[in-house]
């Protein structure tokens, strides 16, 4: 038993606990919830789908920075994750997928065949998904390291957090 | 335009469309199923999502150059297409590989196998549910990646294999660090044995279903796992050695029925005798020459030889380790013309610069004989050949792979036929479609 | 290993004057024949007692400028013997027709259809013969030599 020593000076946290507010703009404090809550779609073609792979599992892990939830439908995504090769029969595909997709969505083009069109430059390769459809961080690599993977990812992070936040409840006077 | 499967469909059946961007971890493949109820009464698939050009690209690129593109064919066993395609050009130049080579490319054609195997596996199990399994495959395999890593430089996509050897010798550590990895390789498969073999509802999932016979099997070009799950005893390490398979002690294990149960436990045996293999190779391989410390910068060594040649050891920097002149001996032939000259030769003499100058420049190089040839080595999937045609010029006229999951997949169609929908994910899994290799 | 060195003599006895040459290069029996005698031929020898029970690949190749222009190219494979075989026949550019095999080995079916896409032949008999890897509306055979390497013809409107 013995002396409880009292508590002398407010700490800042405790200060803030007992009612406090943080002052921030809204457009920070909404992207930063939509940045580590990020669902996404991988749309995996070829070896670069090996990386994913290894970037998704135990030993670097891409869940811990909230861009863990795999989904399959493109209705329910925000992240359009190209992986590999595109071709010129794939195009369409691609198109439909991402149309598919609701606004605020981002895509990200892993790999150098998604990036450029990488070490296949002929009748049947798209020469890099910008022609199709409009990109936000381009991983190069071939194929990239799990590594260069999570660093894209918070560059996409960043991006969101910073970009103009698409607030759909605004009131558009037209 | 209207499909095969469209004009057949009977008008009260319902059509689905597994199309090209789906769950499934193996590649872009379009199934389309007419379904009734749900079992399947027909099937078509549509492949050539992935058609990047390989063949004719090839007819444009120096032999030298096209190596690169010969490992993104089978990406999850990218060693074992290198060994091929080198392999086949030294049969048509009649080309002699050192031993300590040859054991190399064995232990590495090996490594790649058992990841084959374990990806194939790993995405199989987990597109039935069992995601635990995918998990812990992926943990041995990274374990064995990284130890490929150390000796190549690169997880995947290598390009080690070189014409007439490899590109460098092992690292130092190499013994402690397959130890290790095949270690964690034996606990994994021990753990996924104890998960899955006895399980009931795994052995529900795939035990009789899409039944492949023996006579079905030879009939569709079946080769590797998938037929020496019907029963038929055919592994081209066996019956055409190459390299110094024919030195090693090991089983090629053959199942029964040729279902979808039979072909997850030949790849699970048949990774347990790659180990044994990779262990072999290693006690047999002679030691490397002991490493001798260089002595000499480069720059002063390229002072030296305007007057007189160096005779010290030079120093080469830390990313040529490996590739000194003095292990050139155990790791490359010694014909001349096909093989890059070593750098202290290159920078310091003028037979050296020669040389290397003749390997890269347009129109001379590698130039084969007038002639054409077929060789097999046997890939994860199965018979990977190559066949190539050559005019006598540094290109090749033509370059055809014999890709083993074409025959399989062609194969697909009858194999769902008559089960149920959600069979086809495990069928589809077993055989292990590559879309690299598929479509090239 | 390879055993089976009397089939050079059995062709010959049996089918006289339609083997145009038979030879061996690089540990490869190479049999050059015309294309109309190729289907009697591999009949007979998948049938026993020959047993090449396996069709291991087919596939072309375009010499421009020679004539005949093409040749397939096929490999066989006898389990029981563990041999290779290799036949190949010479197609012509204004008679593009071959006869199929697809009623003899089932994975001929896509084999052939591969080759149609990519270099234009047709196989008579064949149950559904259309493109393979290309996709509708792709005009050319992409792996003959006279079509350029980097020719696109891309499906949708691209943007830049």
């Amino acid at each position: 038993m013995g002396k409880i020593r009292p508590i002398k000076k407010y700490s800042y946290y405790q200060k803030t606990a007992h009612g406090g507010f943080i002052a921030t703009k809204l457009n920070y404090a909404i992207g930063w919830g939509r940045k580590f809550s990020i669902f996404h779609y991988p749309f995996i073609t070829a070896c670069c789908g090996m990386e994913y792979m290894s970037a998704a599992c135990a030993h670097w892990d891409f869940d811990r920075f909230g861009v863990g939830m795999t989904t399959f439908s493109p209705r329910q995504s925000d992240l359009l994750f190209v992986v590999g090769t595109i071709t010129h029969k794939e195009a369409p595909v691609l198109k439909t997928v991402y149309d598919q997709m609701v606004e605020p969505n981002w895509v990200i083009a892993c790999g150098a065949c998604a990036v450029s069109g990488g070490i296949y430059d002929n009748y049947a390769v798209v020469q890099g998904i910008d022609r199709i459809i409009p990109v936000d961080v381009y991983i190069p690599g071939c194929p990239p390291r799990p590594e260069t993977i999570l660093n894209a990812l918070l560059k996409l992070q960043d991006k969101i957090q910073k970009q103009k936040q698409d607030l759909r409840w605004k009131i558009i006077k037209e | 335009m209207t499909h095969r499967i469209q004009k057949e469909a009977k008008k009260e059946s319902l059509l689905i469309n597994m199309g090209p961007s789906h769950p499934a971890m193996h590649g872009t493949i379009r199934i389309m199923l007419e379904l009734d109820g749900e079992k399947v009464r027909n099937a078509e698939l549509e492949v050539g999502y992935l058609h990047r050009g390989f063949e004719k690209t090839c007819e444009n690129k120096t032999y030298f150059s096209l190596l690169p593109y010969t490992d993104r064919l089978n990406y999850v066993s990218p060693l074992i297409n290198n060994v091929g395609y080198v392999m086949t050009i030294e049969k048509l130049m009649d080309i002699k590989v050192p031993d300590r080579a040859q054991y190399i490319r064995v232990i590495m054609s090996e490594l790649s196998r058992i990841s084959d195997h374990l990806t194939a596996l790993a995405a199989m199990t987990m597109e039935c549910g069992a995601f635990t399994v995918f998990l812990y495959y992926i943990k041995a395999r990274e374990e064995i990646w990284n130890v490929i890593e150390k000796t190549t430089g690169a997880r995947m996509t290598t390009s080690y294999i070189r014409i007439g050897g490899v590109r460098t010798d092992l690292h130092p550590d190499f013994k402690t660090d397959v130890k290790k990895a095949m270690k964690v390789t034996r606990e994994v498969l021990k753990d996924v044995k104890g998960l899955l073999d006895k399980n009931k509802i795994w052995i529900d999932r795939t035990r009789d279903v899409a039944v492949v016979s023996p006579e079905m099997a030879v009939n569709y070009g079946f080769t590797g796992p998938c037929l020496r799950a019907s029963g038929v005893k055919y592994d081209v390490r066996k019956a055409h050695p190459y390299l110094v398979y024919d030195q090693m002690d090991f089983i090629v294990p053959l199942g029964e029925k040729g279902d979808n149960y039979d072909r997850y436990m030949v790849r699970m045996k048949e990774m347990e005798q790659s180990l044994r293999i990779v262990e072999q190779c290693i006690e047999k391989m002679k030691e490397s020459p002991p490493e001798v410390k260089g002595e000499i910068e480069p720059a002063e060594a390229i002072k030296m030889s305007r007057t007189k040649k160096p005779d010290q050891k030079i120093k080469l920097s830390p990313n040529l380790k490996g590739s000194e002149k003095d292990k050139y001996p155990g790791i490359l032939t010694d014909s001349e013309g096909v093989k890059v000259p070593p750098k202290e030769d290159t920078y310091t003499n003028m037979e050296g610069l020669i040389k290397h100058f003749k390997f890269f420049m347009k129109g001379h190089g590698i130039r084969p004989p007038k002639g054409e040839v077929y060789f097999s080595v046997e890939g994860g999937s199965g018979e990977l050949g190559y066949y190539i045609v050559s005019d006598g010029t540094d290109r090749p006229y033509r370059l055809h792979l014999r890709g083993p999951c074409f025959h399989i997949v062609s194969a697909l169609e009858e194999m769902i036929k008559g089960h149920y929908i959600a069979d086809v994910i495990p069928t589809f899994g077993s055989t292990n479609m590559i879309g690299g290799e598929l479509d090239r | 290993m390879e055993n089976n060195q009397g089939i050079k003599e059995t062709l010959n006895k049996k089918f006289k004057d339609k083997i145009l040459s038979a030879k061996e290069s690089l540990n490869d029996i190479i049999i050059q024949v015309k294309k109309e005698d190729i289907f009697e031929i591999l009949k007979f020898l998948k049938d026993k007692p020959q047993g090449y029970s396996m069709l291991l690949d087919l596939t072309c190749v375009d010499y421009r400028g020679k004539r005949p222009r093409f040749e397939m190219v096929y490999h066989v494979f006898s389990l029981s013997k563990n041999h290779r075989l290799r036949i190949k026949c010479g197609v012509m550019e204004s008679d593009l027709e071959i006869q199929s095999v697809s009623k003899m080995w089932k994975n001929a079916n896509w084999l052939e259809r591969e080759v149609y896409d990519m270099f234009g032949i047709q196989f008579i008999g064949h149950p559904d013969l259309r493109r393979l890897f290309m996709y509708d509306g792709f005009e050319g055979h992409p792996l003959r030599k006279d079509y350029p390497l980097r020719k696109r013809q891309p499906k949708i409107r691209l943007r830049k």
